[in-house]
């Protein structure tokens, strides 16, 4: 089954990777800055309850936010200090957030709080769980989904594949790389825990060629009693997508609205595997994560262990500031990130990296009429006609391409967008297009609410 | 504080790739230039008028009415180029030019200019033609006179019939092939020393101007590969029934085959955008092409082949869209 060749899916794009910048770097770790922002909503699902108030004090590692629900994870102080304000303040989605203000303790050693380091042997699945969900711990590679959702599948759904995302196929990004290369054994220990509380026998880590040096430390590191595997990817995006690695590993493909539990396998993201094993090595809890600041705008380009909440303008002040010609802040990569307009805005518990793109690189270029050229099917992973949606996406008929073109399944790569000749921002619309039909959707449920109101 | 206005707020994704619309189109137009050089070397500087009262033709009417700036995408030089590539050395240059004007007015701008027209300009423009010209576009030049000289009445005044006397005529292969059954050698015709239009006689420059386009991704491979295999199987099987009919080298390399399937048929535009879809689109092409030939009224029939064709698009695009990742099936179905 291993393919020392690389493995990969059909279509995609070719990138220009640009991890050079920053591939070789060792991690470093930023100093604390004056301030850090936490806000409650870092991840999917239900924002965290606050349990702090303007004045208090906390020390580094504290819960400040508790999990409200499920599909939520607690908030913990990424350094200590006092509690300056809660209130709104920007987030990284561009929207105004429910932030808890902290004012770092200047002289402080920043110990973090003594804690009970849980001992992973003999525990149950639950409570694997219950210590992951403690531990605030999320999906680190963007989407910052709560990773103990993932890892509780319903029972009728029989778990095969532990997959680990290594590919990191956003160009710049090299967070998963050094994480790979510099904590091998993490990841395997963070591997066999996931394993235990899964129940699978088998795991497989995944990672673009473009790393050699992180598939051999990987290689050189499997512990002899777990079924582990590392297979090399072919340098291709959107490699890292859970369809596109679960495809090319397991050679199944996820069916249309379904999640990758439904082919037995769960996915989790490198960074998050090292998260959970730090868990149960240390007891800390997310409060810290590997950031890369990169591009060509940014002076020193680094692989930093940055404080969750870090502002953007700090984390940039310390990687020696923008070049004159910097003209875009991106949080993630230049495939899907997203513009920062904002240097107050915190570097989340999602944030992998910030690229920073100088004037040459987000030229505004002349839009085309389309072509009809077909370079936007050959690209789309999901097998989708961007050409045909982008008609009726200009004309407004998202209906349609909700019914009959199956927008639901576009996963917002920006593969179509990035080899469209006549430059049609197709993936753009796409975006504005789901955002349009939930709009409609609510305005609909809301109409017919009032209605029956009406009668009644 | 750094000043945060001026950055840049986008939607992702923030890069782009290498290629552009104008990139295409230029590449196309760089690699016709040896197809012209070719037709120059063996037809004489008639070649070249005819071509430039074609393109001339082309770019005024999309500079008048085209949107704003249009000529510097390039597609409408194509469009005068290959025309004017269609057309026989010794053509009036008065009809050249209405032809261009013609091709990119009705073939591009009335449906909408760049992108929105549903048959191929420049094959419509010498469709028109055809219908308008039947004697003009049919004269073919005798290939004997020295290099400089005009291969007919180039200079013809507007409106005026070529003067016959001007005109030496000679035949083409196809025609020979039809209405005398002589062959002609494949070596001269994969060469292009041979009678016939502009484009035709070059059948080795095309394909590696289509080969440099296929290995850019600027034309889709499938297509010519299907026409030419369709072309080439179905001319083989008729061949082996009745052997007066052509061969399949005589078919591939004779008349407008090459230049219509390397570079009418794949216009992005007119053609389909799925890869099956090229296939069946070619395989129509191809059948077409043969069916007129051997059995219609005319020696050529690669024209009305990809016009044809061209109609169907649409409806090829509709039945073969691709299978959606993680169901049977493909949209629209």
């Amino acid at each position: 089954m291993l393919n020392l060749f690389g493995v990969t899916f059909r279509h995609g794009v070719h990138p220009p990777d640009s991890k050079s910048l920053t591939d070789h770097l060792p991690i470093r770790r930023m100093p604390f800055p004056k301030r850090i922002a936490l806000p409650l909503r870092q991840h999917a699902g239900k924002p965290a309850k606050c349990l702090v108030r303007k004045g208090d004090r906390v020390e580094r590692g504290d819960k400040i936010a508790e999990a409200d629900g499920f599909v939520s994870v607690p908030i913990h102080a990424s350094a200590a200090g006092t509690v300056a304000e809660i209130g709104w303040w920007p987030h990284p989605d561009g929207s105004m957030t429910e932030t808890v203000v902290i004012d770092v303790e200047p002289h402080s050693p920043q110990i973090p709080r003594p804690r009970m380091v849980p001992d992973w042997h003999g525990l149950t699945a639950d409570q694997v769980r219950q210590e992951v969900q403690n531990g605030g711990v999320v999906g680190l590679g963007g989407a910052a989904f709560p990773t103990h959702v993932k890892l509780s599948p319903p029972k009728d759904l029989p778990i095969d594949w532990l997959l680990v995302n290594g590919a990191e196929c956003e160009p710049y990004l090299t967070t998963d790389h050094r994480v790979m290369v510099e904590y091998p054994d993490r990841v395997h220990f963070g591997i066999r825990i996931m394993m235990q509380c899964l129940g699978v026998k088998r795991a497989v880590i995944g990672v673009e060629m473009n790393k050699p040096d992180a598939i051999k430390a990987l290689q050189d590191t499997i512990p002899t009693d777990l079924d582990v595997t590392v297979q090399p990817l072919v340098v291709k995006y959107p490699q890292g997508a859970e369809k596109m690695l679960i495809q090319v590993v397991t050679g199944k493909e996820v069916p249309s609205g379904k999640l990758p539990m439904h082919v037995g396998a769960v996915v989790q993201n490198v960074g998050s595997i090292a998260t959970i094993a730090e868990i149960f090595e240390t007891g800390l809890p997310l409060i810290e994560r590997v950031v890369t600041v990169t591009g060509p705008g940014v002076k020193k380009p680094s692989n930093l262990i940055v404080p969750v909440g870090a502002m953007l303008g700090d984390v940039l002040a310390f990687c020696g500031g923008l070049t004159d010609d910097a003209a875009e802040i991106i949080f993630g990569g230049p495939m899907m990130g997203s513009s920062q307009p904002d240097l107050r805005t915190p570097l989340t518990k999602g944030v992998s990296g910030v690229t920073v793109l100088t004037t040459a690189e987000v030229k505004p270029k002349k839009t085309y009429p389309c072509i009809k050229c077909g370079h936007c099917l050959d690209a789309c992973p999901v097998f989708l006609n961007p050409s045909s949606l982008g008609i009726l996406a200009q004309a407004g008929r998202y209906d349609e391409m909700w019914d009959t073109f199956h927008l639901q399944d576009c996963m917002l790569c920006g593969s179509c967008s990035y080899v469209c000749p006549s430059n049609i921002p197709l993936s753009q619309m796409f975006a504005l297009s789901k955002t349009a039909l939930r709009k409609q959707q609510q305005a609909a449920a809301a109409k017919e609410k009032a209605d029956k109101e009406k009668v009644a | 504080m750094m000043d945060t206005t001026r950055f840049e707020l986008t939607a992702a994704p923030h890069i782009k790739g290498p290629d552009s619309t104008p990139r295409i189109m230029w590449s196309v137009v760089g690699s016709l230039v040896p197809v012209v050089l070719a037709a120059t070397w063996y037809f004489g500087p008639s070649a070249l008028l005819v071509i430039a009262a074609a393109s001339l033709g082309c770019l005024l009417v999309e500079r008048l009415f085209g949107p704003g700036g249009s000529l510097r995408d390039g597609s409408a030089a194509i469009t005068g180029l290959l025309l004017g590539l269609t057309l026989p050395p010794g053509f009036p240059l008065w009809m050249a030019f209405l032809g261009g004007v013609f091709a990119i007015g009705f073939g591009k701008l009335v449906f909408g200019g760049l992108g929105q027209n549903v048959f191929n300009p420049a094959l419509l423009g010498r469709a028109f033609l055809q219908a308008a010209f039947p004697g003009a576009i049919t004269t073919w030049p005798d290939l004997s006179g020295p290099w400089s000289a005009l291969r007919g009445d180039n200079f013809a005044l507007p409106l005026m019939s070529p003067d016959p006397v001007a005109t030496v005529t000679g035949a083409t292969p196809l025609g020979l092939m039809k209405f005398e059954g002589v062959d002609t050698e494949w070596v001269r015709l994969l060469i292009g020393s041979t009678g016939g239009s502009l484009g035709e006689t070059a059948a080795i420059v095309i394909l590696l101007g289509g080969g440099y386009l296929a290995l850019k991704k600027y034309l889709d491979w499938r297509i010519p590969a299907s026409i030419f295999l369709t072309v080439a199987v179905l001319t083989q099987i008729i061949h082996m029934v009745d052997p007066t009919k052509p061969t399949p080298v005589f078919m591939l390399l004779s008349g407008g085959l090459m230049l219509g399937a390397v570079y009418m048929a794949t216009d992005m535009v007119t053609s389909p955008t799925t890869p099956k879809g090229a296939w069946i689109y070619g395989a129509g092409i191809g059948a077409l092409v043969v069916l007129i030939r051997l059995w219609g009224g005319l020696p050529e029939g690669v024209m009305y082949a990809i016009l044809l064709m061209n109609a169907f698009v649409p409806f090829i695009n509709r039945v073969t869209q691709p299978r959606l990742f993680g169901t049977g099936k493909g949209v629209m179905s």
